[in-house]
């Protein structure tokens, strides 16, 4: 439709619409932009600039920090060697946050199915207890968690009372320990998803299946289970994502030795003082992130295409 | 089976209907069990975090008698008082900004016609809860470094600014999702009246929204109050918030001091969102 076929009013409300919208965008936008997302580009410019002696950087293009997550310059002879410590601290973080996304689905999923087979009157609450969690601080959070698995903590003693085990079990400061954590810290982000997915579940469907002799397992498998694959796929990109750039979950559980790419970047801008290998190490974990999403936008797109 | 007699017929029937109710149409086995557990799980950590805030013991082991000592240790601690105040004046000036832009991007993304880059408004104004979080803390803290190297301006300005950042996207959620509820009638009916965009806005929009938009403030003041990797990074010297207060005084060692205060903090999150929680409830009636 051409301009011209509306009358010069039209025209002048249109316009004036265009511009209240701008007007009310532009603080939210701007703010965003400036403070949130202008930062990622300067993290990338860092990334390649050379670490100043006390923190910050010096103004030297150089693509040391991508070479030294690498690699391992020798001292003496400027020779490089291969060295995977920062490898091995993605891998296993990627594991860590892979397995609780996995303990988050099994834990997940029955409880989301419990909530959506509830009466209607009933779900919010119960979804309430789930959010709950969620809005109370996650430091506070996890420090409850350190206080249960302690060596003297409930669960070893309520162990020790039953008799299972005579000594505590040392739960805490282990990889266990933080694989613990992260599945007690997004389980909501688990839960949420997969209930709002469940919610729609037609029960004729269910009925259907049993009528065709299949058992609930078949019924679970291959009814229950597909109509709910956004939902479980949404929730496995909530838990992963944040999981992998967890910080405070290995920091407090984890006791500082068995660190995760959040806490491998802090210390780059903290104790060690190198800026560009922590914006570098940055953008190596937002490139996991970026993969991650296209591996769901695939799937939700795929899923698309099965039904249409 | 054609002379079986009628008693056992019966029993049949009886036996098959018990099995078919016991196959309720919805039980899985062990689900049930699973939601219980998972609820229990959820909360037995914090249950035992607020009830050996109230323990009368240095230990923070085994439990002797009920005693409010630490939380007047808490209270009389310097530290403790500073940060508490320095969190509340962050988080009460990043939800004023916060939920302010909020309301005014909700109300330009709804209520109008498909209008071309609104995805890229939706994406921009979502993007701080897509990027993990020690991202965005090193990110600003590059940025702030900068600007403060540039300019020599430095205060608790750069800290209220990152809060105001990411407070945008929760507060946003709420606004748009009352927003969305509302039915343009009133407003058509206020504009039929003659009254201009403005008193249309100001006597009909606003107040319909305002649960909306406490909602939002309320949820922006929690999650800027819980704040703790962003802060940490950006934070300068004197700038401790409470949450940073505790990760400090964790690190030195545990004492009962920080259950008192983190069953506070815990507590008034709580509060906010059951009170949030009973609004929405209320409104949707």
């Amino acid at each position: 439709m051409s301009d011209t076929s509306l009358t010069l009013a039209e025209q002048e409300s249109r316009r004036r619409r265009r511009q209240t919208r701008r007007f009310l965008l532009a603080p939210a936008l701007l703010i965003i932009l400036t403070i949130s997302i202008m930062p990622l580009g300067i993290t990338a410019l860092y990334s390649f600039l050379t670490p100043g002696t006390y923190g910050g950087v010096i103004w030297e293009f150089t693509p040391d920090a991508y070479v030294q997550f690498l690699f391992e310059r020798d001292i003496f002879d400027g020779t490089l060697q291969f060295n995977d410590s920062y490898l091995t601290i993605y891998m296993r973080s990627i594991g860590l946050a892979f397995g609780a996304t996995i303990g988050a689905l099994l834990i997940g999923f029955p409880t989301a199915y419990f909530i959506a087979t509830k009466p209607r009157e009933q779900r919010n609450f119960w979804l309430f207890l789930i959010t709950l969690p969620f809005w109370t601080n996650l430091l506070i959070r996890t420090y409850a968690m350190l206080l249960i698995l302690r060596d003297e903590g409930l669960i070893n003693l309520s162990l020790m009372g039953v008799g299972v085990i005579d000594r505590p079990l040392s739960i805490l400061y282990t990889d266990t320990a933080v694989f613990i954590g992260l599945i007690y810290t997004y389980l909501p982000f688990m839960v949420l998803p997969l209930y709002a997915s469940l919610e729609k579940l037609d029960f004729r469907l269910v009925e259907a299946g049993y009528d065709l002799y299949a058992n609930r397992f078949r019924v679970l498998r291959h009814i229950i289970a597909p109509i709910a694959k956004p939902g479980i796929i949404a929730g496995c990109i909530l838990v992963f994502i944040p999981g992998l750039g967890a910080y405070i979950t290995p920091a407090l559980l984890g006791g500082g030795k068995k660190l995760m790419i959040g806490n491998m970047i802090a210390i780059q801008f903290g104790s060690s003082r190198n800026w560009p290998f922590g914006s570098a190490a940055a953008l190596i974990l937002m490139a996991l992130v970026v993969i991650a999403l296209l591996i769901y936008a695939r799937s939700v797109s795929k899923g698309a295409r099965a039904h249409g | 089976m054609a002379d079986t007699p009628p008693l056992a017929a019966g029993a049949t029937a009886r036996a098959t209907r018990r099995r078919i109710r016991s196959r309720d149409l919805k039980a899985m086995p062990g689900f049930k069990a699973a939601g219980w557990a998972c609820i229990f799980a959820l909360y037995l950590p914090l249950v035992v975090l607020v009830i050996f805030s109230f323990n009368d013991n240095r230990s923070v082991v085994k439990w002797t008698e009920f005693s409010l000592r630490w939380y007047e240790a808490a209270i009389e601690n310097d530290g403790i008082r500073n940060a508490a105040w320095m969190s509340v004046k962050v988080a009460l000036v990043a939800t004023f900004f916060s939920t302010i832009a909020a309301t005014m991007a909700a109300l330009a993304t709804t209520r109008t016609a498909a209008f071309r880059g609104q995805g890229l408004a939706y994406g921009i104004i979502n993007q701080p809860l897509m990027i993990p979080e020690i991202v965005t803390a090193i990110s600003t803290l590059s940025l702030f470094s900068l600007v403060k190297q540039l300019t020599g301006v430095t205060g608790v300005g750069y800290l209220m600014a990152a809060h105001t950042a990411f407070c945008i996207p929760f507060a946003y959620m709420p606004i748009r999702a009352r927003l969305e509820d509302m039915t343009l009638t009133l407003e058509q009916a206020g504009a039929d009246l003659y009254a201009t965009p403005w008193q249309t806005f100001r006597h009909i929009t606003l107040p319909l929204l305002m649960p909306g938009i406490l909602a939002g403030a309320m949820l922006a003041f929690v999650v800027s109050l819980d704040d703790v990797i962003i802060t940490l990074m950006v934070a300068g010297p004197g700038e401790t918030t409470l949450p940073i207060y505790i990760l400090g005084a964790l690190r030195r060692g545990i004492t009962p001091e920080i259950n008192a205060v983190s069953t506070i903090l815990v507590g008034v999150s709580v509060l906010l969102v059951l009170v949030l929680f009973l609004v929405q409830g209320k409104m949707k009636k």
